[in-house]
């Protein structure tokens, strides 16, 4: 086993290109130093990213935000613009593992982890995130909802990392909010995670709205029926049972050791209220 | 500093306070020695290999490529082991114990070990552990109670009939015994009822999940000797269990307990300290062997599951007519899973004219079971509180009314035979009713929960010897690891008899060739038996001194007493000459005939039995059933706590570890019976923020057998919670709960009437 840790992200894409072997990409470590640790993956190259200097920071852009992949969950929660912007998705990273874990895991390598019940990733669809991608072909931007293709697994090519990830500037009277069930109340995974993100008008109208929901189906989905019901509403009673409704519709669990079908279905759907409410009252300050 | 005791008006300068513990500042600078932080020169790394299946047939294991492989330097299998004619005292069947530490033609559970292997490093163990064929033939497999004792289920063990069934069974079976306890007319005392409640529970398995993995490192030297350093709660026992697996003396194998990061009665029997040892014995290197936490989940001693048919009746005035229990718990692969416990503990609780409890030990595909502290109770009192609790409602009588009347006290006849002595159950239902808890209003979706629990206490083989220094300090020696504060309890109780202070006085576990046997660190035994002999062996030094004294000032031996660490002239002497200081005796020694030292050697009776009650509040979330535990408070009779903070901090992780077992833990087996969960992720103990603070009342009616009074504490307190909880959560949904753990996917389901 090799391990490399590049200056630029074109070192990084031409030694993961050239790798004949299994290659691992660590920025926090979170996920790969564990899954090595149980002998679940044997990479024969390790390319360690924190090194590369542009991948450390968060910047403005356009009035949004681009976060490095080596940019920690604990970085992330300290951006006070960042989470004044999008405190659902600032509140998911910040979810994941413990206070330690916090200080070395990274948004975007809990997206390339491509687990289903990743707690970052339903709030990042629902903020319109979108990760930029650097390979030997040069570089793409991918929409969150399509970078999962099946449970473990991303759609990046041989030799892709990801650089950023990029979240819109928001609107007035926009704001986002994410909630996932455990059966703790820490250090746990989600049985079902829930991030929505509204656009309201200066009356109080839902005018645009994303629902991303986790740990339901083999990846996590964009729920576009769900975020129907509420637009054009004040988020009453009914809007929030319509919403609930169309979660539960789109959830397509298993049974396995942390729920059953049934459980996660019926869950999906109160989630699905509480955090359309939160994200609505931090919307109206 | 001073402390009157308040029952029997005993003043004790050091018993019953709450100074510093010996081991603490070791511990919290991270200088303490554990199981795998002891090395050697030229030490090497084993690794074992697992059974991926749940029941298969060995056909063939070949090491010849890992022995191959550059850096190793022993492989072995079962053959390297075979059970020697040593003497040991064990309880356990060795043969089974020598089955489970290496599988022996059939691989009988996920994680059973097959194979180990010791290299220069842990990576080329493990990488040899892959160049190992095992050519297994897959046999069907069970792990579930209700499986295993159908008709027509798997056989794990073709050779295995129930005994003690009359007529003996003419067929095989997973059921290893059936026993029974009991006295009076059930049948008669069932007419006699006006309610009636019967139901069955189930409980899954739960595991101790402390915190140390299991770790050792054995070193067989050239010349036939051995040394083991391990983490366990029994030295001795690990003594007599690898002298017998090996074949050895026990005099040529020296056993030293390291310090412990938990137990709870899982490190109460051998895992991985024989393979250690055989595979030392076959390089002639010491040999370093720690599991990993999957190993341990895998492959260590979690508790039985259990079902449990439960059916008790009472009268309109509130008296239980009859009780009757029939209990089936599985203890893994072998035989063994603490039935009898369980079937005791059933109703220890309750004075009952008609009792039957019966209990059937099951065999299936999972690992050996261990102790769990107060093995057996919890399962056994989830059944029967969640059904007293039945009967409270139904009778329209406050649960701890109920209990009371009820309640064994002294002389009742407990179900399993013997009379109690004076015990302190009613004072602990008493404080229960008084208590701030009980009296406080709940909130929405919340619901309250009362349950009772026993313990036994254990006695049993035990040493200790104590020694004064010329500078009158004081070393007791002890046989007994420490694992809930022990040194320091002795340490009191030997400054309290010597009547020197407590800083003068430091205790150690000695190893096992240092001091005579003493049995494992089990049962609730330790400050209560090993307690006795720290007092006896400072009371035998006493005697020492006060020669050494009389010797000094020329009078008879028996004119001089000891008062306050001072030899005094006594009787017809009294007042001729000054109080001698245990220091000034001591400074002497050499002159008047030696070392000073005590010591004590005895199978320690007169347990105290220990009895608590438990208040629980539990809130659920209707739309996700999740449950809070939103107060907790625990009430037990601890005799006398010798150190009060270390009393109420077993009350407290009694009560967490029972809130673990009771919401969410639990072991998961898959269709293919392999285990799901073999980590702390998905075998959900609780965190800080899952709990609440653990209030405690510690009530005191002394033990009338123990020089201070003292009962053990360490069990009961995980007796009561899986019943208070049930009862609590059964109140707040409005359908009794039968199944544990009370996850959020079966709270929601009652909830919704399922």
């Amino acid at each position: 086993m090799r391990y490399l840790a590049p200056a630029s992200v074109d070192e990084a894409v031409s030694a993961l290109a050239a790798e004949p072997g299994k290659t691992g990409i660590l920025a926090g470590g979170t996920d790969l130093l564990v899954q090595m640790k149980t002998g679940l993956i044997e990479p024969d190259l390790i390319v360690d990213i924190k090194k590369i200097n542009d991948l450390n920071a968060i910047r403005r852009e356009n009035g949004g935000f681009r976060i490095g992949a080596g940019v920690s969950g604990a970085q992330m929660g300290e951006h006070a613009e960042l989470a004044r912007a999008w405190p659902g998705v600032v509140e998911s990273v910040n979810l994941i593992g413990s206070t330690q874990i916090q200080g070395r895991a990274t948004a975007a390598g809990n997206l390339c982890n491509a687990s289903p019940a990743a707690d970052s990733v339903p709030a990042l669809i629902a903020a319109s995130a979108v990760a930029s991608v650097a390979g030997p072909g040069g570089t793409r931007e991918i929409a969150v909802e399509d970078f999962i293709a099946a449970p473990g697994q991303s759609v990046l090519e041989k030799g892709e990392i990801v650089v950023s990830l990029f979240l819109p500037s928001r609107p007035e009277h926009a704001s986002d909010a994410y909630e996932r069930f455990i059966p703790r109340t820490e250090m746990d995974i989600a049985v079902v995670g829930v991030g929505i993100s509204v656009d309201t008008s200066a009356e109080g109208e839902v005018k645009n709205a994303r629902v991303g929901i986790g740990a339901v189906a083999p990846t996590p989905l964009l729920v576009n029926e769900a975020a129907d019901a509420i637009v054009g509403t004040k988020l009453d009673e009914e809007a929030l049972e319509r919403c609930a409704s169309a979660a539960m519709a789109a959830c397509s669990p298993i049974n396995d050791k942390r729920g059953t079908i049934d459980f996660r279905i019926k869950v999906a759907g109160a989630l699905a209220k509480r955090v359309a409410k939160r994200a609505y009252c931090r919307a109206r300050g | 500093m001073n402390k009157i005791d308040d029952i029997s008006g005993t003043e004790y300068k050091y018993v019953g306070t709450r100074p510093v513990r010996p081991d603490g500042v070791d511990k919290v600078t991270g200088k303490a020695q554990f199981g795998a932080d002891l090395y050697a020169p030229g030490m090497l790394f084993a690794k074992i290999l697992r059974s991926p299946h749940a029941h298969a047939r060995i056909l063939s294991v070949n090491t010849d490529k890992a022995e191959a492989l550059d850096g190793v330097k022993a492989v072995l299998t079962y053959a390297d082991l075979e059970l020697g004619d040593g003497g040991h005292d064990l309880e356990d069947d060795m043969n089974h114990v020598l089955e489970n530490v290496m599988a022996r033609g059939k691989a009988l559970y996920d994680g059973h070990a097959v194979a180990a292997v010791a290299a220069n490093s842990a990576s080329i163990a493990k990488r040899a552990l892959k160049l190992i064929d095992v050519e297994y033939e897959v046999l069907p497999h069970v792990t579930d109670i209700e499986k295993a004792i159908a008709p027509d289920a798997p056989i794990i063990h073709e050779d295995m009939y129930t005994q003690d069934m009359d007529p003996k069974p003419e067929k095989p079976s997973n059921v290893a015994r059936r026993m029974e306890i009991g006295h009076g007319d059930i049948e008669a005392g069932f007419e006699k009822a006006d309610f009636i409640f019967e139901r069955r529970f189930r409980t899954e398995a739960a595991h101790q999940g402390y915190i140390e993995p299991h770790a050792c490192l054995a070193n067989y030297r050239s010349d036939g000797h051995a040394e083991i350093w391990c983490c366990t709660q029994g030295h001795f026992m690990v003594r007599s269990a690898c002298a017998a697996l090996l074949g050895m003396d026990l005099s040529k194998l020296r056993v030293t307990a390291s310090e412990i990061g938990g137990g709870f009665g899982g490190k109460t029997t051998v895992f991985i300290e024989p393979v250690a040892l055989a595979l030392s014995r076959k390089c002639g290197r010491p040999v370093k062997l720690v599991m990993d936490r999957d190993e341990v989940f895998r492959a260590s001693g979690p508790t039985p599951s259990s079902v449990i048919d439960v059916k008790i009746g009472a009268n309109k005035e509130g008296v239980i007519t009859a009780g009757f229990a029939e209990l089936w718990f599985q203890g893994g692969a072998f035989p063994g899973s603490v039935i009898d416990l369980g079937a005791m503990c059933s109703f220890a609780c309750y004075n009952l004219e008609n009792v039957k409890a019966i209990g059937w030990d099951v065999v299936v595909n999972r690992p050996k079971s261990a102790a769990y502290r107060a093995p057996g109770a919890p399962m056994a009192a989830f059944a029967v509180e969640s059904a007293l609790d039945d009967l409270a409602d139904r009778i329209g009588i406050d649960p701890i009314d109920f209990r009371l009347k009820n309640a064994a006290e002294e002389g009742t006849i407990a179900s399993f035979g013997p009379k109690f002595r004076r015990i302190g159950l009613k004072e602990t239902l008493e404080a229960a009713k008084a208590s701030d808890h009980y009296n406080s209003q709940l909130g929405p979706n919340q619901g309250r929960g009362v349950a009772s629990g026993f313990w036994f206490n254990f006695g049993g083989t035990t040493s200790a010897s104590i020694k004064i220094e010329l500078d009158g300090t004081a070393v007791v020696t002890v046989g007994t690891p420490d694992i809930g504060g022990s040194r320091a309890s002795m340490c009191q109780m030997a400054a309290e008899t010597l009547g020197i202070p407590y800083e003068d006085v430091r205790c150690i576990v000695a190893d096992t060739s240092s001091l005579p046997y003493s049995a494992t660190t089990e049962g609730s035994r330790t400050t209560h038996s090993s307690g006795m002999a720290t007092v006896y062996a400072a009371q035998n030094a006493i005697g020492v001194m006060c020669s050494r004294a009389a010797m000094i000032w020329g009078i008879p031996e028996d004119a001089v007493d000891w008062k306050d660490g001072h030899a005094r002239p006594s009787g017809a002497n009294a007042g001729d000459f000054e109080p001698m200081s245990l220091a000034e005796i001591a400074k002497k020694a050499h002159e008047t005939g030696g070392p000073i030292a005590g010591h004590c050697e005895f199978e320690a009776g007169k347990v105290g039995q220990s009895f608590g009650t438990h208040i629980a509040d539990a809130e659920i979330d209707p739309e996700t059933g999740f449950t809070k535990i939103v107060r907790y408070t625990v009430i037990q009779d601890a005799g006398r706590a010798i150190h009060p903070s270390y009393v109420e901090g077993q009350y407290q992780g009694g009560a967490v570890q029972g809130i673990g077992w009771a919401l969410n833990e639990e072991y998961i087996y898959g269709e293919d019976g392999r285990l799901q969960n073999a980590g702390f992720l998905d075998y959900r103990m609780p965190v800080c923020s899952d709990v609440p603070m653990i209030e405690t009342e510690i009530v005191e009616v002394p033990n009338t057998g123990h020089p201070f009074g003292v009962r053990g504490v360490g069990e009961t307190p995980i007796a009561p919670p899986l019943g208070a909880i049930g009862n609590a959560l059964s109140h707040a949904i409005g359908r009794r709960m039968d199944t544990i753990p009370m996850s959020p996917p079966r709270v929601l389901e009652a909830v919704n009437g399922g």
